[in-house]
């Protein structure tokens, strides 16, 4: 290779290592707000492969478009390329670099999942490897809030056990440690918060906790998000964080108000078709009877 | 020793029909066998192509408005199970069975019959699957996983429901496939040519060889998974019902066990007709033959220790979900060699961009942009947002049509002046590619945003936030449905009055290249003896010794 050659490829790799990070950047834009302290670090996560991605994927379509652009054969010409059948140097740096990188991101993904710690922090401990294992957050300092979250098909209802309160939303203070202990009446539904970048499936018969720390107040939207029968789409729920004082007031209202069946979407829709007579499509699990809820 | 095992000598006790008839008879010619399967499928394809035009026109607005929720869930159900088991598998099937025994240099399959009985069954699962359509009860409504506790609810209280219909066409297609795979796998390993040693089989046939070994190995277990199933349905057992001590998350795992190797099953070939093509149109060898070659086989054994990453966000310990983070990233090391090998044999190379060399261009650069996204998947953290949203249907379709699909329409295109003896229209064939590649980005790339922002897959209807990426799903959805007419019209047009082709096209080097198009009854006249490897390109070396005594005089 000449030095034409050598400095024009520098020139290549920098405009797509310059892009690639460019991309990464735009990365945080493809994404809800950061609610929660482990959505920031997923989102690291997910920029720096956005950068890395970008690079592998300009590198290779780059060099396959500039072939198809410039290496057409005239049509004329039945002549056959050089016979090159393969470069043991070529093969092993592009064996051996995919290994590196593979070790590098699995290594921070590893990282990110522990501190992000959502089935706790002893989930992974027993195969600890000299990580920081620290919230994500420096919310370890608080007390943790323990809400207990009860989903069945097709509606979620939310109980605080010291206050002995339900809701069909959930309220949640700001820049403190949640811990649910979820659990579900029938299906395996799944929890869902886009802005918190967190998801956890709820098995029938089984408690499962879960763990995290919103950091910004503000409305945010609960999915189901295994899919759980006819209805699932509607089993949404409304997210509320609040500040601290905003919200044990919340709650101190709350627990005086008369328990209500909740408003449900899957059980008007479905109700609204029986009284109407729409042809409800097939047959369907007919929704259970909305949680019976606090009046706020 | 095999070798002095005589043939049997038994014949046919009337000749077989001839012409058309024979498509729709029990033929045991691997090459009649090989186009029911891809006609056949294709018809699926339509139908399941049709289904989900029906869902993209459903969500073109935010709200369930087109179809009752029911049907809606119907519809994707359906979709998935007639895209992966009526189409992509038996299409690929189907291009195995007319490539290989020609590759090899046999005179047909291993097992003729038995073949037909394997072709035979695609159909009968088929016509069942669809007839679940009019069950009062209606298909089935829990997505091709078909996770219980939602796949054993029973509204209707029949006996006979969708689901049961669905899991007995599953547990068929599954009979099927591992009569093919028996087939494949004793075809590849005793029928080929003298001198067809196994680095001188092509790439195609390591990677079928190397997709049907895990048909062998990991089928059985979703075959355990549904036949517990349909019990836990109709026998009133509880293997999977908590409500009774059983455990749901166990059918997972042996839903996931095979139904992720089932991806490399599908991928595999695709990336055989990937590495047969490239060296033809680029005029240059396989780069690195041997290593892509021997990264089939490598990636059949990591795919079964993967599966555990569909289920990150499952009732999975945290150790576990590491782990196969691990391994999974894994399988990016064998594909990514693949690339670098396919890149490497076009550079350099003398291009002719006709319609086949289009089609695995296009669908190397989305493959390796899918091949991203599922390093993304793979990574726990990233995987806890994405999982279940559109991010992941997004990337699969890259996979499955962005990859394997247009792979099997660069072989149709590649092959069909040989299966048909006529030769395609090549302009039809490049619009074809243009809607194709333009539809497919349309319709897949903007999932990924909607996926990223947390719309949940399988929903019939969604925040308003998420209709512009939804309305250019859905246009680039329709624009592939009519992306197939002008692949119709070439195939059945040029079948009926294209052009006769020679017996060599495209100047390829390949033992089926040597026999007349269409071939004979028996591919060879007398068997080749092969003396080279398979992608001789640039180098003066014949393939075989006998290139005269193949065909007929």
């Amino acid at each position: 290779m000449n030095v034409k050659t050598i400095s024009l490829l520098v020139v290549l790799v920098s405009l797509s290592l310059l892009a690639s990070l460019w991309m990464g950047q735009q990365a945080y834009t493809w994404l809800p707000p950061q609610a929660s302290a482990e959505s920031k670090l997923v989102d690291d996560l997910f920029s720096f492969l956005v950068v890395l991605g970008s690079f592998i994927f300009l590198g290779i379509t780059g060099t396959l478009l500039y072939t198809m652009l410039t290496q057409q054969a005239s049509r004329f010409d039945l002549s056959d390329g050089p016979p090159i059948e393969g470069s043991v140097t070529l093969e092993v740096v592009w064996t051996v670099i995919p290994v590196l990188l593979v070790f590098w991101i699995a290594g921070y993904s590893y990282q990110v999942y522990q501190q992000m710690a959502i089935r706790g922090p002893m989930d992974i401990v027993h195969m600890h490897m000299g990580t920081p294992s620290a919230y994500a957050a420096a919310a370890d300092a608080e007390p943790i809030e323990e809400i207990d979250v009860l989903a069945k098909q097709w509606s979620w209802a939310f109980h605080y056990p010291q206050q002995n309160v339900t809701t069909s939303e959930l309220h949640l203070p700001v820049d403190r440690r949640v811990r649910l202990s979820m659990t579900s009446e029938d299906v395996i539904h799944g929890f869902y918060i886009p802005a918190f970048r967190l998801k956890q499936d709820i098995l029938p018969k089984r408690t499962i906790e879960f763990e995290f720390t919103p950091v910004r107040e503000g409305k945010y939207r609960l999915d189901d998000s295994q899919f759980s029968g006819t209805y699932f789409a509607v089993m949404q729920a409304d997210v509320l964080v609040e500040s601290p004082e905003h919200y044990s007031q919340w709650l101190t209202t709350v627990a005086k108000g008369d328990r209500v069946p909740a408003v449900n979407s899957a059980y008007t829709e479905y109700n609204t078709r029986q009284e109407k007579g729409i042809r409800p499509g097939w047959p369907t699990i007919k929704p259970a009877a909305p949680p019976l809820v606090n009046q706020g | 020793m095999i070798e002095s095992i005589s043939i049997a000598l038994e014949q046919p006790k009337h000749e077989p029909p001839t012409g058309w008839r024979r498509y729709f008879g029990f033929s045991t010619d691997h090459k009649v066998i090989g186009i029911q399967y891809l006609v056949t499928s294709f018809a699926f394809f339509l139908i399941g192509g049709l289904l989900s035009m029906v869902m993209r026109a459903e969500l073109i607005t935010p709200e369930s408005d087109l179809l009752d929720r029911s049907l809606y869930n119907s519809m994707f159900t359906m979709h998935g199970t007639i895209m992966i088991f009526l189409w992509i598998f038996p299409s690929l099937v189907g291009l195995a069975n007319y490539l290989v025994p020609l590759m090899i240099g046999a005179r047909d399959m291993a097992f003729p019959r038995l073949n037909a009985v394997a072709f035979w069954l695609v159909p009968v699962f088929g016509i069942l699957l669809m007839a679940s359509f009019f069950l009062p009860g209606g298909t089935a409504q829990a997505g091709w996983w078909s996770y219980p506790p939602v796949s054993t609810q029973n509204p209707t209280g029949n006996l006979i429901t969708g689901e049961a219909v669905w899991i007995l066409a599953i547990a068929i297609s599954g009979v099927s496939s591992i009569m093919g795979a028996v087939n494949f796998v004793t075809t590849i390993v005793r029928m080929r040519a003298p001198g067809m040693t196994y680095f001188r089989m092509p790439a195609y046939v390591w990677a079928v060889l190397s997709a049907q070994l895990i048909q062998l190995a990991a089928l059985p277990a979703l075959t355990a998974g549904a036949v517990m199933l349909l019990f836990d349905i109709v026998a009133g057992t509880a293997f999977f019902d908590p409500e009774r001590g059983g455990n749901p998350v166990l059918f997972q795992h042996f839903f996931w066990f095979y139904s992720h190797p089932a991806v490399y099953v599908m991928a595999l070939p695709a990336f055989g007709i990937f590495s047969e093509i490239l060296p033809v149109y680029a005029r240059k060898p396989l780069f690195g033959y041997r290593v892509v070659a021997v990264s089939s086989l490598l990636i059949s054994v990591v795919s079964v220790l993967v599966w555990v990453h569909h289920m990150y966000a499952s009732g999975t310990p945290g150790w576990m979900r590491m782990l196969f983070m691990f391994s999974t990233m894994l399988v990016a090391v064998p594909t990514g060699v693949k690339v670098f090998a396919w890149v490497a044999t076009v550079w350099r190379g003398k291009l002719r961009l006709d319609t086949p060399m289009l089609f695995c261009l296009g669908a190397i650069m989305m493959f390796v942009f899918a091949g991203i996204t599922g390093v993304m998947l793979a990574s726990v953290p990233v995987d806890i947002h994405v999982n279940n949203t559109y991010f992941v249907v997004g990337h699969f379709h890259y996979i499955v049509y962005g990859t394997i699909t247009m792979a099997m329409f660069a072989a149709l295109y590649h092959w069909f002046p040989k299966i048909t003896g006529r030769m395609y229209y090549e302009g039809l064939g490049k619009l074809h590619f243009v809607l194709a590649f333009v539809g497919t980005n349309l319709c897949f790339l903007p999932m990924h945003l909607a996926g990223l922002h947390g719309m949940v897959r399988r929903v019939s209807s969604y925040d308003p936030e998420f209709a512009f990426s939804n309305v250019l799903a859905s246009l680039g959805g329709f624009l592939l449905g009519m992306s197939t007419l002008p692949f119709i019209l070439n195939m059945v047009g040029a079948w009926v009055q294209g052009k006769p082709a020679p017996d060599n096209p495209w100047r390829a080097i390949g033992l089926e290249w040597m026999v007349s198009s269409p071939p004979p009854v028996e591919n060879f006249e007398e068997l080749p003896i092969v003396i080279s490897g398979p992608y001789g390109y640039g180098k003066s070396e014949p393939l075989v010794s006998n290139e005269a005594a193949l065909k007929p005089h």
